[in-house]
């Protein structure tokens, strides 16, 4: 049994749309009506964790101008913002306040990591101290290398977020789906968090290299 | 420029000690609180730094003369401590710094708060307590500052182990490879 075609009666080629706007009548879908608006009013969350949330300032500011994109409205307060920008790095001891401000954010949300100790703890990876990436206990939309990024490279991952945006189908995403998505907050222990990672967003490396280098590159 | 003079204090506190290699006063125990208190009215109004160092247990080789006038090499131990280190200014005089120092053993690690003199001191004598684990008689909310209350250990300390929780990592190098051929890698 053949599924019907939940689009039926929107899906028309480029060609014949472009036909008919040519004609003066616009066809489209919800879809594209919700990611476009959607795309295009991004707000981020004012919050800021160590240097690279000073570029993400910085982005804000004239010479870079993130209002271009439609982001200039940095909501205090996450029950009014849809994009959690992590700038910078997640210490063992934020992390927990990191998911918790997640959870709050109301659908849809979206989550940039922000330089490289966001996305994997960066120069302090192997400490002590410091997370080892947030996408370990919340999923990542946009990965943004750099040591800090340049404003550019933020308003670029923003560009990327909004691409992403317009390819969302509102029936089957689970930010239109599934309600408020929120994942449990990782508890201190002695010496790291429990659990250490949540499975239901970040799984180890399939494969991982178990060999010292020494011995690979003999 | 004026201000409080080490000689002054040394000259006050019979008790006291100058480090020569270090620039610091270095108070006995149980006096620190009382030297403070003296500095603070001669004018010294300011702690602009508290820090800890930690020594371990070390070997040291000396030259020393013996009875018959010749010079020979001995080796003692000089037993690990723990320096608190106190910067001290005086805005009134536009003096400083002025280097008093609280050394405690390292098993047993206790000092006299100075906050109750200089309230600048108070997060930073809690930093020192998260992170070298020195106990401060008479600090008014000592508690952990940087780790989480739960954590265990103090990370500053030369001998602190951290938890094995290494992960694999395609380029290791230095100290990570070290840790990656030491154990086993648990990501």
């Amino acid at each position: 049994m053949t599924a019907e075609n939940p689009n039926a009666g929107f899906d028309i080629g480029d060609n014949t749309r472009a036909e008919l706007e040519r004609a003066g009548v616009i066809v489209s879908s919800v879809d594209f009506l919700y990611n476009w608006a959607r795309g295009n009013s991004v707000w981020p969350l004012t919050f800021g964790l160590a240097c690279c949330a000073i570029e993400m300032i910085a982005s804000a500011t004239s010479r870079f101008d993130i209002s271009r994109f439609g982001s200039e409205v940095f909501r205090p307060t996450p029950r009014q913002a849809d994009l959690m920008i992590v700038s910078g790095t997640v210490t063992k001891k934020m992390a927990p306040q990191v998911v918790r401000i997640y959870n709050q954010m109301p659908e849809p949300k979206w989550v940039i990591a922000m330089g490289a100790c966001a996305i994997s703890g960066g120069p302090f990876k192997q400490g002590y101290n410091v997370l080892k990436g947030i996408d370990r206990y919340i999923p990542v939309d946009v990965y943004l290398p750099g040591c800090p990024p340049r404003p550019e490279a933020v308003l670029q991952s923003l560009n990327y977020l909004q691409e992403k945006i317009r390819t969302q189908d509102i029936k089957s995403d689970p930010a239109f789906t599934r309600g408020r998505r929120q994942y449990p907050v990782p508890s201190f222990t002695g010496t790291d968090l429990e659990p250490p990672y949540n499975p239901e967003v970040w799984h180890p490396p399939h494969a991982p290299n178990p060999k010292p280098m020494e011995e690979t590159t003999a | 420029m004026s201000g409080v003079s080490f000689e002054s204090v040394l000259e006050q506190f019979p008790g006291t000690k100058w480090d020569e290699a270090a620039g610091a006063v270095i108070a006995p125990l149980g006096q620190a609180r009382a030297v403070a208190e003296w500095l603070f009215g001669q004018g010294v109004d300011y702690c602009s730094n508290v820090t800890g160092v930690d020594y371990l247990e070390r070997e040291v080789k000396e030259k020393i003369t013996n009875d018959d006038g010749e010079t020979e090499t001995i080796t003692r131990t000089e037993s690990g401590r723990v320096d608190v280190v106190y910067h001290l200014y005086s805005m009134r005089d536009q003096a400083g710094p002025l280097v008093l120092k609280q050394r405690t053993s390292r098993d047993n690690a206790e000092a006299e708060s100075l906050t109750p003199v200089w309230r600048s001191c108070d997060l930073q004598e809690r930093e020192v307590y998260d992170l070298f684990g020195v106990n401060f008689k008479g600090h008014p909310n000592q508690r952990r500052i940087m780790m989480w209350d739960e954590f265990e250990g103090h990370p500053m300390r030369r001998d602190y182990t951290e938890p094995f929780d290494h992960e694999w990592e395609p380029t290791p190098h230095n100290e990570v490879l070290e840790k990656h051929q030491r154990g086993k890698v648990i990501i």
